[in-house]
């Protein structure tokens, strides 16, 4: 599992990789646009994937412990949070369309440096969705583990599947801690 | 794998101090320190990971092999984006026209 989550590190890196070249080229225009993002919603996630960290984390415990109640208690607030995690998503997503700050012909940004502006929301869109898509992954994991641990298939003997998923959403939280930062919080301050 | 468990308080503590950590690298960012801000955006955000990797992820109580893999992961992550910097770092280096 260790060595999958390794190739994910580098799955992402390559897109870590191009914001880096690219925001050092442009960190202007980046800063500009790195302003259109929603700060309440993005610190809100944040603070809603830590939490779902932690469910996951207890989960895991409640497995190695081998208590069914709170095994399935736990997996099922992980998956909630998660949810609400990727609600906030939409809702970020669907005022990007509206506000036209979609890359593609309908690419509409009023300030300098437009091209280089769209280039951080395709950034934004692609490191942001596959992000996205490895919450649904987690999340269709989870549903499985749910059922699995209500059969009462996990206790001290066994409890390799959620541990292994467990490390899976921890990485994907790592993912987003790195992301929150780079992407929401790189010119708040209003100088620069 | 290691069945290691971790108390629970531990795991607490540690949701504790992801959030205080978050909230500091929200109030931090709002602050104008010039080159410093993405020094402490990202500083903040490495002691993030750190604290899932060994504590969500029981890294602390994991075997040695574990932790080669994982750093060899950051390792090599660390190197891409090093060459790929050297780049755009190093443009205007030379006294020759640009196209």
């Amino acid at each position: 599992m260790w060595v999958f989550l390794v190739t994910e590190i580098m799955f992402f890196g390559g897109l870590f990789t191009a914001y880096v070249m690219y925001r050092t080229l442009y960190s202007h225009a980046f800063g500009d646009a790195s302003n259109h993002l929603d700060l309440t919603m993005g610190a809100f996630n944040t603070v809603v994937l830590i939490g779902s960290s932690l469910t996951m984390a207890l989960a895991v415990h409640a497995a190695q412990v081998g208590k069914r109640g709170a095994q399935v208690l736990f997996l099922l607030l992980t998956m909630l949070l998660g949810s609400v995690f990727l609600g906030v998503k939409v809702v970020e997503y669907a005022e990007k369309f509206h506000h036209g700050l979609v890359p593609g012909p309908y690419f509409t940004y009023h300030g300098p440096d437009a091209p280089q502006a769209q280039l951080f929301f395709s950034l934004y869109f692609a490191m942001t969705g596959l992000h996205a898509l490895h919450m649904i992954i987690g999340l269709g994991i989870l549903a499985v583990l749910v059922a699995q641990a209500r059969a009462g298939r996990f206790g001290p003997a066994y409890s390799t599947p959620v541990e292994l998923t467990g490390l899976y959403w921890h990485f994907v939280d790592i993912v987003w801690i790195f992301l929150f930062p780079l992407l929401y919080l790189i010119a708040r301050h209003g100088g620069a | 794998m290691s069945a290691h468990t971790v108390s629970l308080r531990v795991y607490f503590a540690i949701f504790l101090a992801l959030l205080v950590l978050t909230g500091l690298t929200v109030s931090a960012a709002t602050i104008d320190l010039g080159r410093l801000n993405i020094v402490i955006a990202l500083a903040i955000a490495v002691v993030k990971a750190t604290l899932v990797l060994l504590y969500f992820m029981h890294l602390r109580y994991s075997p040695r092999l574990t932790w080669l893999v994982v750093s060899v992961g950051f390792v090599w992550l660390a190197i891409m984006i090093t060459i790929i910097l050297v780049d755009p770092l190093t443009r205007g280096w030379l006294m020759v026209a640009r196209p």
